[in-house]
């Protein structure tokens, strides 16, 4: 268990944090830039100080102001990835791992064999570290912080210097790391697209403040979370189980719910877990069975709550039997059709919206030894 | 001709002794020229304005004032002086160690602003990331800042040596002008001067001093050049 509760007061500006999070497990902070995330995780580093609180990691205190109590950044066993990598230049990729594995604690987590392994060093293992691309820096940067043993692992925004390309090369290794090993996970980042891959736990930052925390799927029909994506990116994550493929159109078949939707789809294999988002704005609300649609996708619900989004639309969370899913109409829409809580609802979803990009594997929760 | 280009036995004497006291001098300042740079650079202590002014001194008093403090600390019956000479026999006025001490005086504001300078440089980030893969400080200090701050240190070690070579004015107050013991390139040129038929001499001297200049500085700028492509981002 990850305990957080910090205070800290910068001129006019102030950091009021607070969260928790079960080990193992990935918490993704989310937020604006500048709403205090890295600072946040700098504190939690040991490498800033804070005015007042507390940190707690599995029972163990890393700082507690009121007792006196703050542990070296050394001592912390807390592994970092800094946005920049930060390798050191006067040392090869060889020279940068083994200084983090001479100086890490017992006990052993993660095997050096095993990380390079994960993060496809071996070919890198002789270089210099400064004629390496963007994304060999990070994954260095990563496997670098995996040495020194940690307990868990810190990891600020380690894409956002990348360009997409590179950013698509080096989350398929964040993905494995996750499900691979049992080290948490501590992820800033303000993009959204990878907290959806990686996060199993969301905690919302504004302005200094953590407004709200839960598990993915419960965050993403929450309106703090909404407030900061924007409304074109709202949207529900639902948990997915692929079912078949269906041989004459070639999309999955997958269980959302009690329903099934249709879904394109990379090598998903029948039984595999899977995460999927689906956008409110891709959704239609019918109050009667569809028929003679172009629409194939069809999940049979209750609304269970009708919000105001911006004038004239509204969004309708819709109970499709275990997973909610949201819908954003037109508020004249909401009056013709009379709709309300409570009423029994079909929602309709384009095929062609749900792409690879929504599609991601569920974590895998590794339980620890 | 040749007998302008070749040195009399005099005159490789005060050049091997130019060497060697330079060398000795670049050796005694670089410890404290480092832990003065980062005193200066890394903490904040009440005096450290003052501290800034006591290191530049040598750079704006004149020579032979450094000189005269050096004879009242270190000579035979100053406070410093005294004491060395009664605990472990140890002289430095009119020998080769007072040269160098006087040079090393002279030359320590010019390393301590090289070494400054390559410390500024050096990225807090890669000591935070030290800390976090769990160096400690004396750790983080030896294995990231001294290896990275590493071209200032040799670009500054070798200006002194260069700057060394030519010191006069300390040198001849504290230890005097005794050839094969004290009398240095600089010395040596200013004897030849004072002597009737010098002239030859003075020239030979002259020459050599402002090749052994050169050669520091290219040294110093190529060393430095090297070792910053070597661990430039």
């Amino acid at each position: 268990m990850l305990e957080v509760r910090v205070c800290k007061l910068r001129g006019d500006w102030r950091l009021d944090a607070e969260f928790s999070m079960p080990t193992p497990g990935i918490v993704a902070l989310f937020g604006r830039s500048g709403c205090g995330k890295s600072t946040l995780v700098d504190i939690i580093a040991g490498l800033v100080a804070a005015d007042s609180g507390r940190v707690a990691l599995d029972g163990h205190v890393l700082l507690d102001v009121a007792q006196h109590c703050d542990v070296k950044p050394e001592r912390r066993r807390i592994g970092y990835v800094f946005q920049d990598a930060k390798l050191f230049p006067h040392l090869s990729v060889a020279g940068n791992l083994s200084y983090a594995a001479r100086r890490a604690g017992s006990p052993e987590i993660v095997s050096f064999d095993a990380v390079i392994d994960l993060l496809a060093l071996g070919p890198l293992l002789a270089r210099r570290t400064q004629g390496l691309s963007g994304g060999e820096r990070q994954r260095v940067a990563i496997g670098r912080a995996l040495l020194c043993q940690p307990r868990l692992l810190l990891l600020d925004e380690p894409l956002a210097a990348l360009d997409a390309a590179r950013r698509a090369e080096v989350l398929p290794y964040l993905e494995a790391l996750r499900d691979q090993l049992a080290v948490p996970m501590v992820y800033v980042s303000h993009q959204f697209d990878e907290v959806l891959r990686l996060a199993t736990h969301l905690v919302l930052m504004d302005a200094g403040k953590t407004v709200a925390q839960g598990d993915l799927g419960a965050m993403s029909l929450r309106p703090e979370l909404r407030a900061i994506i924007g409304a074109e990116a709202v949207g529900s994550i639902v948990d997915a189980e692929v079912l078949g493929i269906d041989s004459a159109s070639g999309l999955h078949r997958v269980r959302v719910g009690a329903g099934v939707l249709a879904l394109r789809g990379a090598g998903a294999a029948p039984g595999s877990r899977w995460r999927v988002q689906i956008l409110a704005r891709d959704v239609i609300v019918a109050t009667e069975a569809p028929r003679s649609l172009s629409v194939r996708n069809e999940l049979a619900g209750t609304i269970v709550a009708i919000a105001a989004d911006e004038p004239d639309a509204d969004l309708v969370s819709i109970d499709v039997g275990g997973a909610t899913i949201l819908a954003r109409i037109t508020s004249a829409a909401t009056r013709s059709l009379g709709l309300h809580p409570g009423m029994a609802a079909w929602a309709l979803v384009k095929s062609v919206s749900l792409s690879g990009r929504s599609l991601a594997r569920a974590p895998l929760t590794k339980t620890r030894a | 001709m040749t007998s302008a280009v070749s040195l009399r036995a005099d005159e490789y004497a005060a050049l091997y002794l130019s060497l060697e006291v330079a060398t000795r001098a670049v050796l005694l300042d670089l410890p404290f020229a480092i832990a003065t740079a980062w005193l200066l650079t890394r903490r904040r202590f009440y005096g450290r304005a003052a501290l800034d002014a006591i290191v530049h001194l040598p750079l704006v008093l004149p020579p032979v004032v450094v000189g005269y403090v050096l004879l009242l600390v270190f000579g035979a019956r100053g406070p410093i002086g005294g004491w060395l000479d009664r605990t472990f026999g140890l002289q430095l006025v009119f020998t080769a160690n007072g040269a160098a001490l006087a040079t090393a005086v002279m030359s320590f504001p010019l390393m301590v602003r090289a070494i400054r300078i390559s410390l500024e440089n050096v990225d807090r980030g890669l000591e935070d990331a030290a800390r976090t893969l769990g160096a400690g400080a004396l750790d983080r200090f030896a294995t990231i800042t001294l290896p990275l701050m590493l071209p200032g240190v040799l670009a500054g070690a070798v200006t002194a040596f260069s700057a060394g070579l030519g010191e006069f004015g300390a040198v001849i107050t504290f230890v005097s002008n005794i050839p094969g013991e004290t009398r240095t390139l600089p010395l040596a040129l200013y004897t030849a001067l004072q002597t009737p038929n010098g002239d030859a001499e003075a020239a030979r001297l002259a020459t050599l001093s402002v090749v052994l200049g050169i050669a520091g500085l290219l040294l110093a700028e190529g060393l430095a050049r090297a070792l910053r492509r070597r661990l430039g981002p």
